[in-house]
Order: structure tokens, then C-alpha cells, then sequence
């Protein structure tokens, strides 16, 4: 088919969809997985285990409503620990949808059209299981709304030259933004489910939830505007989150987080976190539910090469980081450089550098680009290696600071690991169920993809 | 009009994007004005052709990102400088520079949650029921199939005509859509 052969050739390389696909078949082909493909054996084990981690979680979270964060590992000088590590992992990890659906829309990238519902997702449960942190860990979390400015008895307001405060405002706005966004991209694809089903109460319940949504052309028009200009608010939206976060530390006057680098580094470092998120949930999706024509090697190689990027200017971070240690003439910094070296946290350190910035350089090797089970590994390495910076950022810098009579070690309980592990858990099991209940992949973003929806004048 | 058509409009299924394209110009241009089209993805010009070229959508943006920006610092300027007023560290009451954070993040909040509620407003959504549903072969319009309808309250429209100029337009069918 020429056709085919010259939008492959325009696009280079390995091609966005198949060939030999048509509107009719891109939308039995995603749909079916929801509408007609039995849940497997192996679905059923899998949700299992997320559900059980994720009863666990709620134990966990049960258990420090009872007795107070005593219950974790923080202690004066570290008050941060796990719960702040957690959180800045998380809303890092959601930062990979947004790029994708926001960022690549606007620069045109329209390979993002077959990942871009997944990530979105993910995004959004991300968010939902950082949330579950910093509202826990304010101590009495059944008073965390005291962080909104609302009218109170007590006569007071919120502190609006705190960054912690500008956090609430980020965090919150990110993740309303996130689900509006994921929703709106679901209506027309809501839409053809309920087309599609046989069964008389999904039809109403999808029905209901496409809002009646006809595909009429002024409609069309204005949802596309709608959705250039959400991609275009989300775009300084997702910059700024991180940013946010990364003020929490750098507005503090603590060595090791004081620094202006932590910015720009810290968006990089959510997107290179993301990115290893995305890939390592689609590439068994891909597999287990035969999406290889359209989850194509080009999306695993495209993925891989933004991660090889963004952890190259991770890496610049690292290396900005000690350069003004040792430059800067500061003695509190230039010891937190050498404690992080040297110090009883010096392992740790050196399995971040091994884990962020030196084991993914193999990426440079097309072949590994290419391979999913190579980029699977790779991508654990990177999650793993990023929650170690958090881990470092947060922990190794408050243990020692200024007083050395105040100096402490950091030991985490079971019931930081089980918050932690129970996340996962809470992560996994809401996408387990995304996939069986929404199109994991935006079926009408696709249909735009294949050459017969080219028009011309 | 003292009663109701029983009949909506009428309307034809076509099978690509480039045949819709073309009728929807050659409908537009025979004047009918009262026509809509219909498509599983946002075909570009498409909403042209039908006679649709003011989209409110960006202005109602505008105007929920003003309000959120304005809100947003002016909610912050009264809370910490004019209601409860708290000494720093000896910074100013009006500290704007550290404010400039939280007006960024409700103006994207507010133009945000426009721009979605304000193109589901214009676009006359939630509508679960709308008598185009009732045509059986519309279902594929959330598929694969493209169609074009002339509604009945176009002044041009008459039930023998209509349906005679839309036969010349080659549809792949023709049906009409009881009200």
C-alpha cells in the first residue's frame, strides 16, 4: 500500500500505527479490551495483590490515625523522612502524563496519541497516592484542611509566604487540572463504548458519562480548542508543580537544599522518573494485550531517548550540586558534600549515581533502545534511582546540619514501609481497574493518526 | 412555527472524511443553513463548512484566568495584609513576590475548569438524548461512519427537495430522523 509507505516515510523510522489499519479496526481493537475480552486468570492475580497491598496501606494508615506519627521513623532532626521522600517520588512519577499530553501536543508529536491516555491515568493516580502523604504526615490529618484558606472561628489565615502553602495551591490545582484533562479526552471515546456495547446498562452508564456527546462538528471545534488551550495552561502548570516542590526545600536555609539549581532540576528529574513509569507499565500492557501495532518500538525508543535527556540534565544537577559545595566557600555546604560522600549515608549515594546517572547510559545503544525487556530493567533502575535522590535530599541533608549536637541517623519502621509499598499497591490496583473498565488508549486520537483522516480543502 | 415537524431533518451516512467534507461544502453552498455534520474525530475546516466560524471558547478562557489571577492575588493581598496581618521576619505585609505563586496557580485553576465547563456550556452538554440517536446506522458515527444532516426548521428545507439534493450528493445511505 503506498499510502501507507509514505506516511511511514514522513515519519521516520519505525511507524506510530501499523499499517493495514483502518477507523473500523482501531476502534474494536482498543475497545474490545474493555467491552468484549474476558478478565484473565492473571488480571485476577494481579488486582489481588494490588488489593491486598493495598488493605495494607489502609492498615498502616489506620493504625497512625490511632497512635500519631510516632509510629514512622521521624524524630527530630529528621522530620521529613519517608512521607516527604514518598510525596516528591509520586507527584515526580505524574509529571510524565502531562508532558505527554500537554507538551507533545503542542510541539506536535503526534506519536503521543497512542500513550497519551495511559499516562494520563497514571498521572492522576500518582497524584492521588502523593496526596495521601503530606495529609497524613501534617499529624492530625483529620484537620489537613486547615491548609486551605476557608472562614474560620478561629480568626486566622493560612501563611501565603510559606512555600508549603504554595505547595497546596500547586498540588491541588495539578491534580484538578489532571482529571479534567483525562476526562474531557475520555468523552468522545465514552461515547463510543456506549455505541459499541451490547450490554443495556453500561449503554446508560457510558452514556451517561460521554454526556450525550454526538461528535457534530461544532463540537469538534470546540472541544479541539478547548483542548489546545487546556494543553497550553498545562504546559507552565506542570513546569511549576515541581518547581513548587523543589521551593519547599531551596527556600530553607538547610545545606544541601539552599540552592538555585533545584528548580529546573527537579522538573527534569519528574519527568525522567515519569518516563521510566510509563515504559515500565506500557510495556507489559502492550504485550499482554497485543497493542504492539500501536504501542510501536518508535514510542519505547522516543521514551527512552527523553529519558537519556532528561537524566543528562539530572545529572548536570548532581554535578552543579557539588561544584558549589566545594566552590562555593560555604563550610556547612562543602561538608554536606563530603558527608554525602563519606558519611554514614555515603552507600546510598553512590547507588544514586549508579542508578540515575551511570547505568542508564547504555541507552545510548539503539539495540537496548529497542529491547522492552532491556528498557524494562532499565526504567526499575531509574525509579529506583530517583526515589534514592529523594531520599538523599531529604534525609542525608537534615541529619547533619549546623549543630553537630544535633546530629542524628534516620531508621525507618515497618509502617513507613508498608505506607510506601502500600501506595505501590493502591497505584497498581487503580490501573488494574482502568484498564478493564476505560479505553487505555485514546481511541479517537488514533483514528486522527491513520491516512484516511487526512482532508484536503 | 405553531407546530412541530415530525420530521427532525434528514439526514446521509457517508464512509470518509473527504465525502462528508465535500457534501457539508456542497449543502452549505446550495443554502442550507441549518445543516450539522458528524464524525468519529474533529476533521479540520469541517466546522467551516457548516457555517460555523465565531468560537467562543478561547474568551470564556480569558476571562476565567483574569478572574482566577485577580482573585487569587487580591485573596492573598487581603488575607495577609488587611485581615490578619502577621509580622515575619520583618517582611512587609504586602510581600508580592511571594504571592506571585499562588495567583499563577488559581489562574490556570480558573481558566482551566473554564475552558472545560465552558466548551461542555456552549456545546449544550450534558444532552443524553438527542433525536439524531434514533437513527439505528448513527451508532457507527462513534466508528467509522461520517454524516450530514439538514435539519427540518431550515427555510430552505422541503421534504421532497431535500431529499432529492441530497441523493445527488452520493451518500452510502439516506434516512430521516423523526423528531
Amino acid at each position: 500500500m503506498p499510502e501507507q509507505f509514505k506516511s511511514s516515510a514522513e515519519i521516520e523510522r519505525a511507524p506510530v500505527i501499523e499499517p493495514g489499519h483502518t477507523f473500523g479496526t482501531v476502534t474494536e481493537k482498543i475497545s474490545a479490551i474493555v467491552l468484549t475480552r474476558p478478565a484473565s486468570n492473571g488480571w485476577f492475580v494481579g488486582f489481588g495483590i494490588c488489593f491486598m497491598a493495598t488493605m495494607m496501606l489502609l492498615y498502616a494508615l489506620g493504625y497512625l490515625f490511632l497512635k500519631g506519627i510516632g509510629i514512622w521513623g521521624v524524630t527530630i532532626p529528621i522530620g521529613w523522612g519517608f512521607a516527604i521522600v514518598n510525596f516528591v517520588w509520586w507527584i515526580g512519577i505524574g509529571h510524565a502524563g502531562t508532558l505527554i499530553s500537554a507538551i507533545l501536543l503542542l510541539l506536535r508529536q503526534s506519536w503521543r496519541n497512542s500513550i497519551n491516555r495511559f499516562a494520563e491515568a497514571m498521572t492522576l493516580f500518582a497524584v492521588a497516592c502523593a496526596g495521601v502523604f503530606p495529609a497524613v504526615h501534617v499529624g492530625r490529618p483529620w484537620l489537613a484542611y486547615w491548609l486551605f484558606p476557608y472562614p474560620n472561628t478561629m480568626g486566622v489565615w493560612p501563611q501565603f509566604r510559606s512555600p508549603l502553602m504554595w505547595d497546596v495551591f500547586a498540588v491541588s490545582t495539578y491534580a484538578t487540572i489532571s482529571a479534567l484533562f483525562w476526562f474531557t479526552g475520555l468523552i468522545p471515546d465514552l461515547a463510543t463504548l456506549r455505541d459499541r456495547t451490547d450490554n443495556k446498562w453500561l449503554r446508560i452508564v457510558y452514556g451517561m458519562l460521554s454526556f450525550g456527546w454526538r461528535g457534530s462538528a461544532r463540537h469538534w471545534h470546540r472541544y479541539e480548542t478547548m483542548y489546545l488551550l487546556l494543553a497550553g495552561l498545562a504546559t507552565p502548570l506542570v513546569l511549576s508543580v515541581h518547581t513548587v516542590v523543589s521551593f519547599d526545600f531551596a527556600v530553607g536555609i538547610v545545606p544541601g537544599w539552599h540552592t538555585t539549581i533545584f528548580p529546573p532540576y527537579f522538573v527534569a528529574g519528574a519527568i525522567y522518573s515519569g518516563f521510566a513509569m510509563v515504559l515500565m507499565l506500557a510495556i507489559p500492557i502492550r504485550k499482554i494485550y497485543g497493542l504492539e501495532d500501536f504501542i510501536t518500538e518508535r514510542h519505547l525508543q522516543n521514551s527512552a531517548k527523553v529519558m537519556l535527556a532528561t537524566g543528562l540534565i539530572v545529572a548536570y544537577g548532581y554535578g552543579i550540586e557539588a561544584f558549589m559545595g566545594w566552590y562555593g566557600g560555604d563550610r556547612y555546604d562543602a561538608f554536606t558534600l563530603w558527608n554525602r560522600l563519606h558519611g554514614p549515608y555515603a552507600l546510598w549515594y553512590y547507588a544514586l549515581l549508579a542508578c540515575n546517572i551511570f547505568i542508564p547510559q547504555v541507552l545510548w545503544i539503539r539495540k537496548l533502545r529497542t529491547s522492552p525487556v532491556a528498557l524494562f530493567f532499565i526504567s526499575g533502575v531509574i525509579l529506583v534511582g530517583m526515589w534514592l535522590e529523594r531520599f538523599i535530599i531529604v534525609v542525608v541533608s537534615l541529619h547533619r546540619d549546623f549543630l553537630n549536637s544535633s546530629w542524628g541517623m534516620y531508621y525507618p519502621t515497618r509502617w513507613d514501609f508498608m505506607t510506601y509499598f502500600g501506595t505501590i499497591g493502591l497505584f497498581l490496583m487503580l490501573m488494574f481497574l482502568f484498564l478493564r473498565v476505560l479505553p487505555a488508549i485514546s481511541i479517537f486520537e488514533m483514528r486522527t493518526l491513520l491516512p484516511e483522516a487526512e482532508v484536503k480543502e | 412555527m405553531a407546530r412541530r415537524d415530525p420530521i427532525y431533518g434528514i439526514m446521509a451516512e457517508f464512509d470518509s472524511a473527504q465525502a462528508l467534507l465535500d457534501a457539508a461544502k456542497k449543502t452549505h453552498e446550495a443554502g442550507y443553513k441549518k445543516i450539522d455534520a458528524y464524525s468519529p474525530f474533529p476533521i479540520e475546516g469541517l466546522a467551516e463548512e457548516i457555517g460555523f466560524h465565531f468560537n467562543e471558547v478561547p474568551l470564556v478562557v480569558l476571562i476565567g484566568g483574569l478572574i482566577g489571577g485577580i482573585s487569587g492575588y487580591m485573596m492573598q493581598y487581603w488575607m495577609a495584609a488587611v485581615d490578619y496581618p502577621l509580622n515575619i521576619g520583618g517582611k512587609p505585609y504586602h510581600s508580592w513576590p511571594a504571592f506571585i505563586v499562588i495567583t499563577f496557580e488559581m489562574t490556570i485553576l480558573f481558566a482551566g475548569i473554564s475552558a472545560v465547563f465552558g466548551m461542555l456550556a456552549l456545546n449544550g452538554l450534558p444532552m443524553p438524548y438527542h433525536p439524531v440517536f434514533n437513527v439505528p446506522r448513527f451508532s457507527s458515527a462513534s466508528k467509522d461512519r461520517f454524516f450530514l444532516i439538514v435539519f427540518s426548521s431550515d427555510k430552505k428545507y422541503d421534504p421532497a427537495d431535500t431529499r432529492k439534493f441530497m441523493e445527488g450528493l452520493n451518500p452510502r445511505s439516506l434516512s430521516e430522523v423523526p423528531s
